[in-house]
């Protein structure tokens, strides 16, 4: 039971780091109309800057500033030379454009860090545990990841739905042509839109990178799953990539922990060793699968698209 | 007669003589390596020939089509573990299951059209790959080499380098005429409709869904069997020909040949090769121009410029190569 | 027994708290040309979108030929007989006038999963295609891309398109969009000349086109049918006269 409410812990966070990636994609997709592959990218630089800004500074904290910053400079950027030509084209140009950026930017970081990849490591207040419920010890970090990202998602809300930004954004959503010709100057827009995207992934990178990893081809793997959550949410729906997230973190790490067992009630030992692993991995797929079956816009759809 | 002789067809006719000579050319100079590459270009340029029929033809972009490769290959290297080495056994088998999975896969993804097929696509060929991890005993994440290829008795021997090369070659040919006379079939038109305007298609009255999803098993199966031929070749198989950015490979093959054409992705197949045996001396080349002497390394970050040409080509440069051979007629 | 081909039994359509439209009942009788006119926002293109089959109304019951067909997908009420012309001109651009309309022979030639003779030579797809289009006026045009044709020829090939698919019934919405004087009178005789071997259902903005062709006209406001009737009783229909005619008698001088 302690390890089943463990594993839960898990999945939140697993869920909230996906939260940060799929609520930069879902965001650009959403108002841009832009599929980015090379978010993933954006995830993995992130991670870098911070190993190398904790390293310089010292400070875990430090890095991880600076290197949001740093994320965010990237993020306009790209924008600003590649991701805005790609505009108003078929999405099978923006998945091959967005392609390129993927080699690109897998080659540059390796150009700079070179091929072994980096470690980050944590202060020491955070390497301990902390006991969240009798008997349940959970580590100080990983509560941190579950604590930062929900502000994160909060300070997201507001934005969104609070400030006149927000507002110039939901507006884009739902009809470009209009925002524009109200003399809004939408090419800023976009501009800040993709960057807070690339920020929000930058942010999910460097938080992962002391539990998880620092190196190349990182993003590759996680976007995946961030594709799966914005599907199963709904494209272009924020609240829909929250409860997503949250449903494939569970599932994940639960599945993960406890489907081997349960499969050993009814499977011989070797053949539940086998399937186990092979199956867990499959049923995020076999959500997403079923929700395109009986509803495919998603959980919560956008309004209109 | 003057008609045929289009620059295009030239060209065409060209790379099939230079492909058919190439063990020739290997015997005369030795370079054996060649044909072990460019059995790997021939079997990769037949996995994207078949991803165009959905993709250029049909308008369907999958990003998932690395995935049959690999089905095709795992059945090989399963088979062949489990003490099944017969060729006869082997081969259908491996049609057969690449078929099935494109069918399950394709019922399910067909509902869905634009970006979401194309992640839809994404996510199901890293759910097989993530399988693929899974299986222990089938080496995981190690991948699982197969000690003996396809074993056809006496009728075609695999083990022999040069005739193993010539009999993916004849393959591809056969695959390529296959398909074209599939796209100028009523079959080939409803595909080819459904991609101009899929409601039109409707209104006249075609129940499009279905003939998608024969398309979709088609290209499977195709591509199914370019696994097959891979893991002969190789004598391995493993996970990592699944991972959704190899089908970025095949895609970026498709694009840079022409999508416009049944023949266009092998041009794309051979001209990557060029690109990352030509592209390196490029790159030193012009660091000794710029720098007055090579660059160490600079050649192998080829990559950093296949990137943004990618980007480049899509921006304008759609038609591909074939796409310029054609323009060229016109001229 | 019914002389109705199509009849529209209280179909209803809300879009969230729109009623798009509202209980319409509506008969087109065998061999007749029924038009539905109405001001713009009336719902003329969501009741085309619930007969084609691409909406599914909230309510009501549509028949076509005595048959249930309301919860029909769109391609099987072509392959009953039921064509369709689109408002905005809705083509394979990409292929030749003749493909185009060759297509939509194919569509009802039987079935297409045949993989291997070339379907460009099959001479009786091939030869029907041509028949339409010189019926609709563009058989000189048959090997032009349709994106090098003029936006009054797309029209024409709309036309075209539906009736190689030997319908019993047309629908045609606002076949003469965007048309200038000459061509609309193209279309009106094209579309006399139809009038005697098909029942066609017209929705259409041109008063002049309406009132030469029509046998019957229903009028759409609001979602609503607020008469049906012979052209000079709904002339003369006062309610029709404040909702719609009016205005368009203004712009007709």
């Amino acid at each position: 039971m302690l390890y089943f409410i463990e594993q839960c812990l898990n999945g939140i966070q697993l869920g909230m780091l996906l939260f940060l990636l799929a609520a930069g994609l879902t965001l650009v997709f959403g108002i841009m109309d832009l599929v980015n592959l090379a978010h993933g990218s954006l995830y993995m630089i992130g991670a870098y800057f911070a190993a190398t800004f904790a390293a310089w500074t010292g400070s875990f904290v430090a890095g991880a500033v600076l290197a949001l910053g740093a994320s965010l400079l990237v993020g306009m950027a790209v924008e600003v030379t590649a991701i805005r030509r790609l505009y108003g084209r078929d999405h099978l140009d923006h998945v091959l454009g967005t392609f390129g950026l993927i080699l690109f930017f897998n080659e540059l970081v390796r150009l700079i860090w070179g091929p072994a990849g980096m470690t980050l490591s944590l202060p020491s207040q955070m390497l301990s545990a902390v006991q969240v419920l009798p008997g349940v010890y959970y580590p100080v970090y990983r509560l941190v990841i579950i604590i930062t990202t929900l502000v994160v998602a909060l300070l997201l809300y507001v934005l969104v739905m609070r400030t006149r930004v927000g507002m110039l954004i939901r507006a884009g959503a739902s009809n470009r042509e209009m925002v524009g010709a109200l003399g809004i100057n939408i090419k800023l827009l976009y501009t800040l839109v993709f960057g807070l995207g690339a920020a929000l992934a930058g942010f999910a990178g460097l938080m992962q990178a002391p539990i998880l990893t620092v190196q190349i081809g990182m993003g590759e793997n996680i976007l995946i799953l961030a594709f799966v959550v914005i599907i199963i949410g709904g494209i272009g729906s924020i609240r829909g990539a929250f409860v997503a997230s949250i449903i494939v973190g569970l599932i994940d790490a639960v599945g993960r922990a406890f489907l081997p067992d349960l499969l050993r009630l009814f499977l011989s030992n070797n053949a539940a060793s086998t399937l186990g692993p092979a199956l867990s991995s499959m049923m995020i797929y076999m959500l997403m699968a079923a929700i395109l079956v009986f509803r495919p816009e998603g959980l919560f759809p956008a309004a209109n698209r | 007669m003057t008609a045929l002789l289009t620059p295009r067809n030239v060209f065409i006719v060209a790379l099939i003589a230079l492909l058919a000579l190439l063990p020739v050319y290997a015997l005369l100079t030795g370079h054996t390596f060649i044909v072990t590459l460019f059995t790997r270009i021939v079997i990769l340029a037949m996995a994207a020939v078949s991803l165009n029929l959905i993709m250029g033809f049909g308008g369907m972009v999958s990003f998932g089509h690395a995935a049959y490769i690999g089905i095709g290959g795992y059945v090989i290297g399963i088979l062949a573990k489990e003490g099944i080495g017969s060729g006869f056994v082997q081969w259908p088998l491996a049609l057969l299951v690449s078929g099935l999975f494109a069918l399950s896969v394709g019922a399910l993804c067909l509902r869905t059209r634009g970006v979401y097929f194309i992640m839809i696509t994404l996510a199901f060929s890293q759910m097989i790959y993530y399988v693929a991890i899974g299986l222990d005993r089938y080496g995981g994440d190690d991948g699982l080499t197969i000690q003996k290829r396809s074993d056809f008795g006496a009728i075609f021997d695999l083990s022999d380098r040069t005739r193993f090369y010539y009999l993916c070659l004849v393959l591809l040919l056969i695959t390529v005429y296959l398909l074209r006379r599939i796209v100028n079939s009523r079959f080939g038109l409803v595909i080819q409709g459904g991609r101009s305007n899929e409601r039109r298609m409707r209104a006249i009255g075609f129940p499009t869904f279905r003939y998608k999803l024969i398309c979709f098993v088609i290209a499977g199966m195709l591509c199914g069997l370019s696994g097959v031929l891979l893991a002969n070749h190789t004598n391995f198989i493993s996970p990592a020909i699944m991972h959704w950015t190899r089908s970025g490979d095949l895609i970026v093959m498709v694009v840079l040949g022409g999508m416009g054409s049944v023949f266009g992705p092998v041009i794309g197949a051979v001209a990557l090769l060029v690109l990352e045996e030509a592209l390196p001396y490029a790159i030193g080349f012009a660091s000794y121009l710029i720098v007055g002497k090579e660059v160490m390394g600079a050649r192998e970050y080829w990559q950093l410029i296949l990137g943004p040409m990618l980007l480049l080509i899509v921006l304008f440069a759609r038609g591909g190569i074939d796409g310029l051979l054609m323009r060229a007629r016109r001229d | 027994m019914t002389d109705a081909l199509l009849s529209i039994e209280g179909l209803t359509k809300r879009f969230g708290g729109v009623v798009a439209s509202d209980n319409i009942v509506l008969d087109v009788n065998r061999g007749e040309l029924h038009a539905i006119i109405g001001p713009n926002g009336a719902g003329k293109t969501t009741l085309i979108g619930q007969l084609t089959g691409e909406l599914a109304p909230n309510a009501g019951r549509i028949r076509f030929d005595g048959a249930d067909i309301t919860a029909l997908p769109v391609y099987r009420r072509s392959t009953l007989g039921l064509a369709r012309s689109f408002q905005i001109t809705s083509l394979f651009l990409d292929f030749t006038a003749l493909d185009n309309v060759a297509l939509a022979v194919q569509a009802h030639d039987g079935h297409s999963f045949r993989f291997w003779r070339n379907a460009r030579s099959e001479t009786g797809l091939r030869q029907a295609a041509r028949a339409a289009l010189e019926r609709v006026g563009l058989g000189a045009r048959a090997e032009v891309m349709v994106a090098n044709l003029s936006h009054g020829e797309h029209r024409q090939l709309e036309i075209a398109m539906a009736l190689a698919t030997k319908p019993r019934m047309l629908l045609l919405d606002e076949p003469m969009a965007g048309m200038g004087l000459e061509e609309s009178a193209r279309m009106v005789g094209m579309l006399r000349e139809l009038k005697r071997e098909l029942t066609i259902l017209l929705i259409e903005h041109d008063m002049e086109a309406v009132f030469a062709l029509a046998d019957r006209i229903s009028v759409l406001v609001y979602g609503r049918v607020i008469a049906t009737g012979a052209p000079a009783d709904i002339r003369a229909n006062p309610e029709v006269r404040t909702a719609y005619l009016g205005e368009a008698e203004a712009a007709h001088g």
